[in-house]
């Protein structure tokens, strides 16, 4: 046991404490309820689980969708080595925003309700329809994977024949819930600050969710390349770098000319915590979107990770403003989480990165070819 | 028909008989240290606030078109035909949605109990079915909080300030604001010196939503034809493709 232990890699040590604080946080939550474990309050009832792990875990999740429609719908076949490790991703991330949800609600046991409780005038009756949804279109989009690993032929059959339909509903959900994550906050005009509410919300959550996906699609090419040896798809990566640049330049532009069409350019002289946090929001992705326009920046696998990680920092920063930082001074109040809020949140992400490796090491993620197109299955070796 | 309050702090003296009242209608247990907090919580659903030497109420207003009753994915509040806006806490899966859309800040969380509710006004909805005014309203000694029907108490809200403009703000809380509210409020000062946002929007929030949501069955419909007819080209391509190299393989054998 002993000699175990003192094999196991730094990293996997702060796994097991990150894992060990996460348990700790979930007993005080269950034990000590909202009001043990959260520093919310009736003036301010969403924090960080709402903030990061459901809004931040949402978008995060959107490379899936996207190079689903990429690969099968726009039939760019060079993309498809990187779709499979996007899909488990995406459905990962949608499983883990599930289970931090069930930290958040206050009757967790109930969150089956929506679907027999209706209020089809509710954003949050659609989002919660469109990812139960998403999460199942997830599933099957992924069973392939494990199919082929378990040589279940008949099912993969099956799988093929909807895997269109699938793809469509799958993008079409994401569409509506990636967007409606910002229509949440469109019931809030008097309290979310004006650098951040706009009519135009829905969209801004739906463009970044897509910038997102590109910039997670990276991220997690670089890891995958470093953990298991694989080669970068180089050449693959750098053009969506570019895609990514664009992507960004659209969005900053859009995002800009509706600070001038409400006429709030002006609240950026204030001298606010809102003025300093939009403005770092806004370099964490006009810095990355200028460098990835530099070929010499894309065309480098180094240069590529830092400006996803830069976008991804980008990404949560807005989303942290809109849920968190902008709507502080609205609700005249302001909000640290708790460092049980933190632990669960740091342990769901440790908990995702974990099941991402588990799932590579044993399944064949970054297979070039399906095995099933082959004429013969190999039956798959005892201890593979 | 709908049942409203109309609060008048100008007759407002603050001895809190209101909130004793309240507290007893719901169970809730009411001493100094409660009465002291000035603010709505699980513990107190209406409070007096003191702002110098005036006095004001808070308390659900009840809105004509209700933010939480918009927002709550289960129905769980629910604006009844009698005016006030209700909870049902057998369906409430604790999102606290309600909490964070309410313009007027009201809903309340039982944040220290592991089977948490949110706890509300619901102008004595049981009362007002049996024909009873609110237990506010019945408590109060001055005629500061007057239970009836909306109607009549905004017109007594606009005789009392014809009659004697000299002592109120020229402005009935709770007539416009948000769409209206069933709860209205007659002040001598802006009310924003009671404490009261005045910069609320005229029209209901839950169009704010709407306008989104409203286009969720034409996203579905023109995204299927989209995608369906971008796959159909972008695959009949590489059908043709194969087909053209399959022609030109026969002609040459």
């Amino acid at each position: 046991m002993r000699s175990r232990l003192a094999r196991l890699t730094f990293w996997q040590w702060v796994f097991l404490a990150v894992m060990l604080g996460g348990l700790y946080a979930a007993y005080v939550r269950v034990l000590g309820g909202l009001g043990g474990a959260t520093h919310l309050s009736d003036a301010f009832p969403w924090g960080l689980w709402i903030g990061f792990d459901v809004l931040c875990g949402v978008g995060l999740a959107a490379g899936g969708f996207t190079l689903a429609a990429i690969v099968h719908i726009f039939n760019i076949e060079r993309y498809k080595p990187i779709l499979r490790p996007a899909i488990l991703t995406a459905f990962l991330g949608y499983l883990l925003v599930i289970l931090a949800l069930l930290f958040d609600l206050g009757r967790p046991y109930r969150i089956w309700h929506p679907l027999v409780m209706w209020n089809p005038h509710s954003v949050m009756f659609e989002v919660a329809w469109c990812v139960m949804l998403y999460t199942a279109v997830l599933a099957l989009e992924f069973a392939p994977v494990v199919c082929e690993r378990l040589g279940w032929r008949l099912a993969l059959g099956w799988l093929r024949v909807v895997a269109i339909p699938l793809v469509i509903a799958g993008v079409i959900l994401s569409t509506l819930h990636q967007s409606s994550l910002g229509s949440l906050y469109l019931i809030v005009p008097h309290k979310l600050y004006p650098l951040w509410y706009s009519p135009f919300l829905p969209v801004f959550f739906f463009l970044s969710a897509i910038f997102v996906g590109f910039a997670m699609t990276i991220f997690e090419s670089w890891h995958s390349s470093r953990a298991f040896g694989k080669q970068l798809e180089l050449p693959l990566l750098a053009s969506m770098g570019r895609v990514l640049a664009v992507l960004l330049a659209f969005y900053l532009v859009l995002r800009f000319l509706d600070l001038g069409r409400r006429g709030v350019l002006r609240l950026l002289l204030e001298p606010r915590t809102e003025t300093y946090l939009f403005l770092l929001e806004t370099a964490l992705l006009a810095v990355p979107m200028l460098l990835l326009f530099r070929l010499r920046v894309r065309s480098q696998p180094g240069g590529l990770y830092l400006c996803a990680v830069l976008v991804i920092f980008g990404f949560v920063a807005h989303r942290l403003n809109v849920s968190v930082t902008g709507m502080e001074a609205g609700s005249g109040t302001s909000y640290v989480p708790k460092w049980t809020e933190v632990m669960v949140t740091l342990a769901i992400i440790a908990l995702g990165f974990a099941v991402f490796r588990f799932a590579a090491k044993h399944l064949p993620l970054f297979a070039e070819e399906p095995p099933a197109a082959r004429t013969a299955l190999p039956a798959p070796a005892v201890g593979d | 028909m709908a049942k409203a309050i109309l609060f008048d702090s100008t007759k407002c003296i603050g001895c809190r008989q209101c909130e004793a009242a309240c507290a007893e209608h719901w169970g809730l247990p009411y001493d100094d240290t409660v009465a002291q907090q000035e603010r709505i919580s699980e513990r107190k659903l209406t409070t007096i606030v003191t702002r110098g030497e005036r006095f004001s109420r808070r308390l659900c207003m009840h809105c004509a078109d209700p933010t939480c009753v918009s927002v709550c994915p289960v129905a769980a509040l629910r604006k009844t035909e009698l005016g006030p806006v209700t909870y049902d806490e057998g369906r409430c899966i604790g999102c606290r949605y309600c909490m964070l859309a309410c313009p007027f800040q009201v809903p309340a969380y039982e944040w220290s109990k592991r089977l948490p509710r949110v706890k509300k006004c619901d102008m004595c909805y049981e009362r007002q079915t049996a024909g009873l005014p609110t237990a506010c309203a019945e408590a109060c000694p001055t005629g500061a909080t007057l239970s009836g029907e909306r109607d009549e108490l905004i017109a007594e809200a606009r005789r009392r300030l014809a009659e004697s403009p000299g002592e109120y703000y020229p402005h009935i809380y709770g007539l416009e604001e948000v769409g209206g509210t069933s709860v209205l409020m007659l002040s001598a000062v802006p009310f924003e010196q009671l404490g009261l946002r005045a910069d609320l929007l005229r029209e209901p929030l839950p169009r704010l939503t709407w306008r989104a949501l409203s286009l969720v069955p034409d996203v579905v419909v023109v995204g299927t034809v989209l995608l369906g007819g971008i796959w159909w080209i972008t695959h009949r391509r590489e059908e043709v493709a194969a087909a053209e190299a399959r022609a030109a393989k026969e002609k040459q054998s």
